[in-house]
């Protein structure tokens, strides 16, 4: 009987569990990351919302040239870590689906640490290609 | 003029001695919203149910895991007929076995790691060479030095114990004739299968740093001076903020199942461990993996092993083991390199230079005070194991016939 009821508690608990959380998906969208040398902006939005650690989860990257129009063709590589400690993702996430007017789905995302983490987009179209950083402070 | 200056330096220096030490002995400061989350994050009640294995049909079928109890216990498994699973995981040791490395039919190369609490991980053994339970409890039992023994054999005692059969049969059909090499396969990987359903059953229980993290969130402060002392608060808050133990040692079973190098050097005259980088070569390439033949998913769908980091960064690396009862679980480390709690936290506090690979941890420079603080709260982590008792021993009627294999 107290084990049930500790079960019930516990269960209700975790699901009030919050760790730190990074952008919220509407602040996501909205904010655009220009690449190294000005040819492209990326925007993410995580499936997992709020992004907390520990959990598998993908996004959706949306990727314009500068002028603002969608590329569609792109080769997207995607890499990242945390600089204050030297290391990398936990998972080698990748690009999995082309959806279109620019949107790219991401899977295999992890982060298995708080602290400060830089995404970092490749994107090769057309023959050029360019860098983009993305900060995450989880 | 000269005269004042000596009582004066004496009186600062007194001042300066009374400062400190009421910094230490002055009560802990109340916890911020921040911290009472990040605590409320460590609490066991904050463990959300057990993950499904999904390769594994029979992972939480009762039956499965009272088969598994027998095969864990069962020295008659192994190759000199004297070895069992629970000679390094012993229940009565957290299901460790104190040894710096496993000692099975010959010396492992690496430390027992607990089993408790081991189903929420998606990968298994210091580098994460496996990525189920059942995969892991078959390793154990074909290498020479722990069980020796090999799958023809085990399979062919559980076709001539009747108890066994029945209980094979019962949950995975007949068993496969001896000839049949790849019935054997999948017999063997069946027993896994089984032993995994009781291991998932070996949880943590509650420990005093649940309680203290109870009567915080419910603001009872008599209750939190009643649960920790105030050297195990100061620790607990080094713990989650100046130290940075909660980078890795993060949710309610103190680890992020990741692998990190934390500068641990080998011991004189061995050759460093290459950790993760290999481990992951060995977990892409094992026939037992969640994307193999012997998995019971028809979607193979394998995420863990699909986006699976590879690669020269995880040189060296090791996985976070749990934080909770460390109590009886040393010596520590993956060759057992520390025998205690404080050499551990030395370690940290110097952060060396990795052998191979770079250890990401930052020294901490701390004092002895600091140092024994963090101790302190470690072993409020200490408590019995949530899994009832009857399934911490070798089950009734199995033992004197076991014991006399033994002989």
């Amino acid at each position: 009987m107290i084990e049930r009821k500790a079960r019930t508690i516990f269960g209700a608990l975790f699901v009030l569990v919050a760790l730190a959380p990074g952008l919220r998906a509407d602040q996501q969208a909205a904010t655009q990351y220009p690449s190294e040398h000005g040819l492209y902006t990326v925007s993410y939005e995580s499936l997992l919302d709020p992004i907390v650690i520990n959990r598998m989860h993908s996004w959706i990257l949306t990727v314009r040239n500068a002028d603002g129009t969608p590329v569609d063709d792109a080769e997207i590589t995607v890499d990242g870590g945390m600089p204050a400690h030297n290391h990398g993702l936990p998972t080698q996430p990748r690009v999995t689906q082309k959806l279109g007017e620019g949107r790219y789905k991401v899977e295999g995302l992890r982060f298995h640490m708080q602290g400060h983490w830089e995404m970092k987009i490749g994107i090769a179209a057309s023959g050029k290609t360019d860098t983009v950083i993305i900060p995450l402070d989880l | 003029m000269r005269r004042a200056i000596l009582p004066a330096a004496v009186l600062a220096i007194a001042a300066a001695a009374l400062a400190g030490w009421r910094w230490h002995t002055a009560a802990p400061a109340p916890w911020t919203d921040a911290e009472i989350e990040i605590l409320r994050s460590l609490w066991i009640g904050s463990l959300p149910p057990l993950p499904p294995d999904p390769t594994n049909a029979v992972a939480d079928d009762e039956r499965a895991a009272r088969f598994g109890q027998r095969l864990f216990f069962d020295v008659r498994l192994s190759g000199n007929g004297a070895v069992s699973c629970a000679t390094c995981h012993q229940p009565a040791r957290r299901f460790t076995d104190g040894l710096p490395k496993a000692v099975g039919i010959g010396t492992a190369r690496r430390n027992t790691r607990s089993i408790v609490g081991s189903a929420y991980s998606p990968w298994q053994y210091w580098d994460g060479r496996r990525d189920s339970l059942w995969a892991q409890a078959l390793t154990p039992l074909e290498t020479p030095v722990e069980q020796g023994g090999d799958r023809e054999k085990i399979v062919a005692l559980v076709a001539t114990d009747p108890d066994y059969r029945s209980r094979y049969e019962a949950l995975f059909g007949a068993l496969p004739a001896t000839d049949d090499v790849h019935g054997v396969d999948r017999a063997f990987a069946n027993l896994g299968k089984a032993i995994e359903a009781y291991e998932r059953r070996i949880l943590p229980g509650p420990s005093r740093f649940d309680a203290y993290v109870e009567a915080v969130i419910a603001g009872d402060t008599a209750a939190q001076h009643a649960t920790f002392s105030d050297d195990e608060i100061r620790g607990l808050r080094l713990f989650i903020g100046e130290a940075n133990c909660t980078q890795c040692h993060n949710g309610p079973l103190f680890t992020n199942n990741e692998f990190h190098n934390t500068g641990v050097i080998a011991f004189p005259g061995e050759v460093p461990d290459k950790g993760r980088v290999q481990g992951v070569r060995e977990v892409l390439a094992d026939p037992f993996n969640c994307a193999g033949e012997f998995s019971d998913d028809p979607t193979h769908d394998c995420p863990e092993l699909d986006f699976a980091r590879t690669g020269v960064t995880l040189i060296g690396a090791m996985r976070t083991p749990s934080l909770r009862n460390l109590g009886g679980a040393q010596p520590y480390m993956h060759e057992g390199q520390f025998a205690t709690l404080a050499d551990v936290l030395e370690n940290y506090n110097e952060a060396p230079l990795a052998m191979i690979g770079h250890n990401e941890a930052k020294p901490l420079g701390f004092g002895s005070r600091k140092l024994r603080e963090l101790e302190a709260f470690l072993e409020t982590l200490d408590a019995p194991l949530a899994t009832p008792v009857e399934w911490l021993a070798p089950p009734s009627g199995t033992g004197d016939r076991q014991q006399e294999q033994q002989r």
